[in-house]
């Protein structure tokens, strides 16, 4: 009998993890109104209050991108970091351990479909914003804008895949952790204003989110008059702590996973249904 | 690959550690399933069965001895193993609500690195051996239980494993799909093309119909390993009769100091209670009839039967499969 490779396994359990989530957003489009309707109410309101205090029309640029890099935030919380957990009670868990795939692929496949679903709303409260609220853009490099964009993902999910392994381990209080996550990273990472008006110390730190850093390189990309004034680094320097941030995430994330299969092995709970 | 066992086990053992305690889930199993059977694991709940399987599948590590699985021990080269193997447990829910029924077995076979024609060619010819084609495209949230384990058994054998592992394959299902799948195992098993199964259940019928061999399993111990023919033929000095009673307050003690009750077992059903006695001959009934009537019950039936797997079960154990901890029954404790 003559087996598949194991590349042949992984590269077709990434598509096939992918499959449900790239799928799932064409079956309920109800999801995308409200995933897009929702958040675009959220950034209106700091828009108001921007435009309220006659603030620089840039500043509403700066609200509507980080309205919609919240999209993929949102996503690796509650879609990557605490997915582990309901794929362990569902049962899922148990079998994708017990086919000849690597989790790493399931990982990959799910976050690859998480991007592309988020990417569709991320999209659409992009064009919905610059549309409503009239907003200019100067692109200083594209090239430079899909570098830090796509690094920016590389390393965030990079990061939801570490998170999901070790909220595997807080079981039931993943839930809770992804709520712990949420506001303090909206407000940490800048997702409404440029991050450098925390403070040095404070933007450094918010830094090992990688969406810190890729918002404010993408607003200087995009700003570049603006952001001057209230830039953090550099965007070189930026690209290269994400570089960094991408490729420690996923290698913690491989380590993290082969730790808690396992550790899962050994105490007999972490992976199976109803433990 | 060609293994001429597809399981092996020596001396294995599983203990879970708890704050509390130690739980010994396993306790020194040796077994040995050939290539090309269809093994039964007989328990009741808390046996150990699911922890075999869960240490065969390379889910848990075991706490001592060895497992091998197609020839690979399970705790040093579980990667392996995976490629050989496939399982299906009862009351599963896995898969993707929002996916159709062909969406995901496909998207199953690709953990497996099946490419796409072979498995969806697959998928049409077992989903039309369990009636199930009708709903390929039918979303699984749709999906009764029944339909739902239909689809769960689909993706076990899609990959077209060499070892199968059924964890209590018909938990709950009705007769007819229960029947269905009992015949598709049967089938698959049949062809003669080297496949093994190991399945654990609590239905002594399933055990019976189905098993070359079985397993008695207890408390984490192998007690008993045979044809269930053999297995039956351990009671053939014993007398088995199964009484229907309207409802009785403690059969326990009704039994306790009777003469010549080997074992018994009884279980609530319809308001009334079912016994089951192995007795070491017919001379110890008529006591147990007066019993029961002066405890106020009224004998509702009577019937002598052959000894079936169940009986060897209560012999062994002291209890019926199917019966709670709580209210297991044994006349003293140990067989007289």
């Amino acid at each position: 009998m003559s087996y598949p490779s194991r590349w042949e396994i992984f590269w077709r359990t990434v598509v096939g993890r992918a499959y449900p989530r790239i799928i799932g957003t064409q079956r309920e489009r109800s999801w995308l109104f409200f995933e897009t309707f929702l958040p675009l109410l959220q950034v209106s309101a700091f828009v108001f209050v921007y435009r309220a205090i006659q603030a620089p029309p840039e500043f509403t640029g700066f609200v509507v991108l980080g309205g919609a890099m919240m999209a993929y935030w949102l996503n690796v919380l509650w879609s990557m970091a605490a997915q582990f957990y309901w794929e362990k009670e569902t049962g899922n868990l148990e079998l994708y351990i017990v086919a000849p795939t690597s989790l790493m692929a399931i990982l990959l496949g799910m976050a690859i479909g998480g991007m592309v679903a988020t990417t569709v709303r991320a999209l659409a409260v992009i064009a919905l914003g610059l549309l409503i609220f009239q907003i200019e853009v100067s692109i200083v490099s594209v090239p430079q804008l899909l570098g830090v964009f796509l690094l920016t993902l590389l390393a965030l999910y990079g990061m939801g895949m570490l998170f999901s392994s070790l909220f595997l381990r807080y079981g039931r209080q993943a839930s809770h952790l992804s709520n712990l996550l949420q506001e303090p990273v909206f407000l940490m990472s800048g997702f409404y204003f440029p991050v450098r008006a925390l403070g040095f110390a404070a933007a450094l730190g918010a830094s090992v989110i990688p969406i810190t850093l890729g918002l404010d390189a993408m607003r200087q990309l995009l700003f570049p008059a603006m952001m001057a004034q209230f830039r953090f680094l550099d965007v070189e320097i930026e690209l290269g702590v994400l570089a960094v941030l991408a490729i420690v995430f996923l290698w913690l994330a491989r380590r993290a996973l082969s730790h808690m299969e396992e550790l899962s092995r050994k105490d007999g709970r972490l992976t199976i249904r109803g433990q | 690959m060609s293994f001429e066992l597809a399981v092996k086990t020596e001396q294995l053992s599983r203990v879970f550690e708890t704050k509390k305690r130690e739980i010994t889930a396993l306790n020194r199993v040796d077994l040995e399933i050939p290539t090309g059977e269809l093994f039964g694991l007989l328990g009741p709940n808390g046996a150990g069965k699911t922890t075999l399987i869960k240490i065969l599948t390379t889910l848990l590590a075991p706490s001592g001895g060895r497992a091998s699985v197609a020839g690979v021990d399970v705790a040093e080269n579980p990667w392996e193993v995976r490629r050989h193997i496939s399982m299906v447990s009862g009351g599963e829910s896995s898969g993707y609500g929002l996916l159709t029924v062909e969406e995901n077995l496909w998207m199953f076979t690709q953990f497996y690195g099946i490419n796409g024609k072979t498995a969806r060619a697959r998928i049409r010819e077992l989903l039309e051996i369990v009636g199930l084609a009708d709903r390929a495209k039918t979303k699984i949230y749709h999906l009764s239980t029944g339909m739902r384990q239909k689809m769960n058994f689909v993706r076990g054998f899609l990959t077209n494993p060499e070892i199968l592992f059924l964890d209590e394959p018909t938990l709950g299902l009705d007769v007819q799909t229960a029947r269905t799948l009992r015949a598709f195992i049967k089938d698959w098993v049949g062809k003669g093309l080297d496949k093994t199964v190991l399945l654990t259940t609590h239905y002594m019928q399933e055990a019976e119909e189905l098993c070359g061999r079985v397993a008695i399993i207890h408390d984490g111990r192998v007690l008993a390993c045979d044809t269930p023919g053999n297995l039956k033929k351990r009671l053939q000095g014993e007398v088995v009769f199964r009484l229907q009673v309207t409802a009785i307050a403690s059969p326990e003690k009704l039994l306790e100091d009777l003469r010549g009750v080997r074992r018994f077992s009884h279980e609530e059903i319809n308001g009334g209670t079912e016994l089951n006695l192995i007795l070491d001959d017919e001379k110890a009934l008529p006591p147990i009839l007066t019993a029961i009537q002066q405890s106020r019950g009224e004998l509702i039936s009577l019937e002598k039967s052959s000894p079936t797997l169940e009986d060897v079960f209560i012999s062994m154990v002291g209890r019926g499969l199917r019966e709670g901890y709580d209210n297991e029954g044994t006349a003293d404790g140990e067989p007289r």
